[in-house]
């Protein structure tokens, strides 16, 4: 292998790198190209599905465990968001259904940097739903706290 | 607008100074999120690198020869995930024959492309590869055409002389079932010097050890190890196609993906008739960065204004 090749091979890569990421818009919250829209794309199929670990008591905190392993890079320890990725105690997410929840995850928003999450088997997809979902809104949290 | 300050090559060695100060960051530090790799070693799945994140690993391979001294051939990988649809990544190769050498062997690049949104019951990537290696080469990173072991027993002095340029395309079909993973890869591989197009396959079956996750935060539970069966070898080429003269080969893997972002893999793999190493064993370490491309786009893109 000739150095120059190796060189050329080197650059294209890391230009590749500069070119794909970098400083981001923060998402947007509202409008059909919001990801909270895509929620509402999920097929009445997915929509319908009851999650088979609501009554498990461990799903939340298992859930949680998952959630630090896959989600918080992008999406925050508390889960509120940042520049990659939205706040998932937004009431869109929080009032949406738990099987519309499952169908994001599992298809991913792959033009919007979302993954897809299919690798993971159903159960621990589901024990995602379950901590996603009792993380509960902001509005609800201020109220609790007391705040305006 | 994008501000470029007039020092330019100094703030070029300072940003440099950066990559390298957070690069070694990112080793010391663990990353936030980790992957669940599936154990092959040679087939595809689609499941694609995270957008943004940086896997380094590296595998090994060693084989038995006859005719031949045995080898232990390795390899680097730098995968990074472009966008959620892109993974784009460099290999670095080289081997040592026991009793003879130890050199590079050249590189590759590869890019892995998921033309369709959504997942479906079976998924398609389209995969195409950039090859630039040597006859010593020995990873054993697919077998296609009409690879044999005999190829594998020439002298690494004679071996290296050899050039080879190839485009390597595949078409990766993958779902993801149940907890199960079910893959298969069909490869048509063309020298650009002028040799017929070469065919090979590889498919592969993998599951967790447990579906559910644990309620704690641990290395050892049994959803972090991934157990499979991958089957892969040549099928001939344009003139020949078919099974004569070719060479095929069975391995059972394990991958354990920790919670830090590591991953490791072996597998004991057979050759399955003459044409084949009778025994090769692959084994592996990887580790995902989460937060690469944001961390190297910020230093060179500058402040937006």
């Amino acid at each position: 292998m000739k150095l120059y090749q190796f060189v050329i091979v080197s650059v294209l890569l890391f230009s590749g790198v500069v070119a794909t990421a970098g400083p981001q818009e923060p998402p947007k919250r509202l409008g059909p190209g919001s990801l909270y829209a895509e929620l509402k794309m999920a097929p009445e199929k997915y929509r319908a599905k009851i999650n088979p670990l609501a009554q498990d008591a461990d799903a939340v905190a298992a859930g949680g465990v998952l959630f630090e392993e896959h989600c918080e890079e992008c999406h925050g320890r508390e889960a509120m968001g940042g520049k990659k990725a939205p706040n998932l105690r937004a009431e869109e997410v929080q009032n949406a259904a738990p099987g519309a929840i499952f169908w994001i995850l599992t298809n991913g928003v792959v033009r919007k940097k979302m993954p897809v999450w299919s690798k993971l088997p159903e159960p621990e997809r589901w024990q995602l739903v379950s901590y996603i979902k009792s993380l509960g809104t902001d509005a609800a949290e201020s109220k609790a706290a007391g705040k305006p | 607008m994008r501000t470029i300050p007039p020092n330019s090559l100094l703030l070029f060695v300072l940003r440099l100074a950066a990559l390298v100060s957070g690069s070694l960051n990112l080793l010391a530090s663990p990353p936030a999120s980790h992957s669940q790799e599936n154990p092959y070693i040679v087939a595809y799945d689609h499941n694609l690198e995270e957008p943004g994140s940086l896997e380094v690993e590296y595998f090994s391979t060693f084989g038995t020869q006859r005719g031949g001294p045995d080898f232990h051939a390795y390899w680097a990988e730098f995968e990074y995930g472009a966008t959620a649809w892109w993974t784009t990544e460099l290999y670095l190769a080289g081997q040592t024959t026991f009793g003879e050498s130890t050199l590079f062997t050249g590189y590759r690049w590869e890019n892995r492309f998921r033309p369709l949104k959504n997942e479906h019951l079976i998924n398609p990537v389209l995969y195409a590869e950039f090859e630039n290696t040597n006859a010593a080469d020995k990873i054993l990173k697919e077998v296609e055409g009409h690879d044999v072991e005999a190829d594998y027993a020439v002298p690494n002095a004679l071996a290296r002389q050899e050039r080879t340029r190839e485009m390597e395309f595949k078409l990766i079909l993958s779902s993801n079932y149940k907890g199960w993973n079910f893959t298969e890869n069909t490869i048509a591989t063309k020298n650009l010097s002028n040799e017929p197009w070469e065919f090979g396959y590889a498919m592969g079956v993998g599951r967790p050890l447990a579906m559910k996750g644990a309620a704690h935060r641990c290395n050892l539970c049994r959803q972090h190890f991934v157990a499979g069966v991958e089957l892969y070898g040549g099928l001939g080429d344009r003139y020949s196609f078919g099974l004569r003269d070719t060479s095929h080969y069975l391995g059972a893997g394990l991958a354990w993906n920790l919670p830090s972002g590591w991953t490791f893999r072996i597998e004991p793999t057979f050759g399955l008739n003459d044409n084949s190493h009778q025994f090769l064993l692959r084994w592996g370490a990887s580790r995902e960065f989460s937060g690469f491309g944001s961390m190297v786009g910020g230093l060179f893109k500058g402040r937006q204004e």
